[in-house]
């Protein structure tokens, strides 16, 4: 136990503030995914086929390939892109972009893939008279959007989008590899200073354990109260 | 965009796919029967069995498959204990450490998968059975696991491009699969885009196979011929 000890002796504090930076990650992954599911989603749902290919495209793409290839895509070829787009504006110092926003940015892609699905799949189990009826009261195309479908698009999208939470939630453990400290990497840290990798994995094991089993109790509150009224 | 290095690379990339097709072959060859047993036991009236059951599903299915990897290849070296029984000649390997891991994972997902096909077997289709005088193992053997299986195709078919997807990590145990050579590639390039071009497309090409696979048994067992 003393191993867990908070200050110089222990790694309690080092684990604890690992813990915020997975769950700092995790959020801004998801804010992220939403982010491109926005984008992405209309492009799946439009009556267009070339638009609809762009959105099959990235769902297919980042679906099938596994996340740690995706990773190492952003890590080495991360800055390296950055510095291209800046060369265009004649700017040629070396750019190295930091391990949370390369971490965030591969996860919250990832995440946006899921995310757009759920988003299609719900919008489109909506009733379609429900977009009629909207239109026949003469409601502008904005309060279609964000006072009919939105809310009961969540209704709906609520139940699958905490299983991207946790699939989220769970891929930043990945980013470890790119040496930003998160749980993974401060386990892998401790275990390695201490030669107690069982001990250590094992609570890395518990504090994840312990971030699905909360979340999952918040996003069922959440779910109750978008499901009023059914 | 440096063809030359995707075609050269190409060869070796496809030489580490045999290694990642080895990796989910044996997992998923493992996982199911693995997956039966626990969805078996999922469905026990004991609460003992049935909780334990759970908790296995629960905690597999709750944490990162890093951190389970990790537990088996660096962690279970440190008990004493082990190195000295025979299990010592399998977790020293990489290669079974990885597909001991991906198969306790895939699993608790499998388990899951199942135990739901099997309770949404309409209790008509038991109760017709018996009264044909069927023996209850038969109409187990023959009945509800046939249905179950059918039942579960499509989830199922999920879980085995979750796995193909999983096995990249095997990389992380010093394993030179598909994302690992991938890896080695482009640290040793750095040429990320050509690499990640033939290597994530050689991944979209199996997940095109066994999606395409898994829609014809679902055609074929379907239950409306």
């Amino acid at each position: 136990m003393e191993l867990l000890a908070f200050g110089k002796t222990g790694w309690g504090d080092e684990l604890f503030y690992a813990t915020l930076m997975t769950i700092a990650v995790s959020i801004t992954a998801m804010l992220v995914g939403f982010f491109f599911a926005l984008i992405f989603t209309p492009l799946k749902l439009s009556k267009y086929k070339t638009l609809n290919l762009v959105g099959n495209f990235y769902t297919t793409v980042i679906r099938g390939v596994p996340e740690l290839l995706v990773i190492y895509l952003f890590f080495f070829g991360g800055s390296g892109a950055i510095m291209y787009v800046a060369s265009i504006f004649g700017y040629y110092e070396y750019i190295e972009i930091n391990a949370f926003i390369t971490g965030s940015m591969a996860i919250g892609i990832i995440s946006g893939a899921y995310s757009t699905e759920v988003f299609r799949g719900a919008i489109q189990s909506i009733d379609k008279g429900q977009f009629e009826a909207a239109k026949v009261l003469g409601i502008n195309r904005f309060g279609q959007f964000y006072k009919i479908i939105l809310p009961q698009m969540l209704r709906l999208a609520i139940p699958n989008l905490s299983n991207v939470w946790q699939i989220t939630l769970k891929d930043t453990s990945l980013i470890s590899v790119t040496g930003l400290v998160e749980i993974m990497r401060q386990s892998y840290i401790a275990a390695g200073s201490t030669r107690d990798p069982l001990f250590f994995y094992s609570f890395a094991a518990v504090l994840y354990l312990l971030l699905t089993y909360v979340s999952m109790k918040l996003i069922n509150k959440l779910e109750v109260r978008y499901s009023r009224g059914y | 965009m440096d063809l030359d290095l995707m075609i050269t690379s190409f060869p070796k990339l496809l030489g580490a796919t045999v290694v990642t097709l080895k990796l989910l072959s044996a997992s998923l060859f493992f996982g199911l029967f693995l997956g039966l047993f626990f969805a078996i036991l999922r469905l026990n009236k004991n609460i003992f069995i049935n909780k334990f059951a759970y908790g296995y599903s629960y905690i597999f299915r709750g944490t990162p498959l890093l951190v389970q990897i990790f537990i088996i290849y660096f962690g279970l070296g440190q008990i004493e204990y082990l190195r000295t029984t025979f299990l010592w000649v399998i977790l020293k390997e990489p290669y079974w450490c990885a597909i001991i891991a991906f198969t306790l994972n895939t699993g608790a997902y499998t388990s899951e998968i199942l135990r739901s096909a099997f309770q949404t077997i309409k209790p008509g289709i038991i109760e017709a059975g018996k009264s044909l005088g069927i023996s209850n193992k038969i109409i187990f053997y023959k009945i509800q696991i046939p249905i179950a299986i059918r039942q579960s195709l499509p989830a199922y078919g999920n879980e085995i491009i979750l796995m193909m997807k999983g096995t990249s990590l095997a990389s992380t145990v010093t394993l030179m699969d598909l994302t690992g050579v991938a890896k080695y590639i482009i640290s040793t390039t750095f040429k990320p885009i050509e690499v990640f071009i033939v290597a994530g497309g050689i991944y979209l090409f199996m997940t095109f196979i066994i999606h395409n696979v898994i829609k014809y048994l679902e055609k074929k067992y379907s239950f409306q011929q």
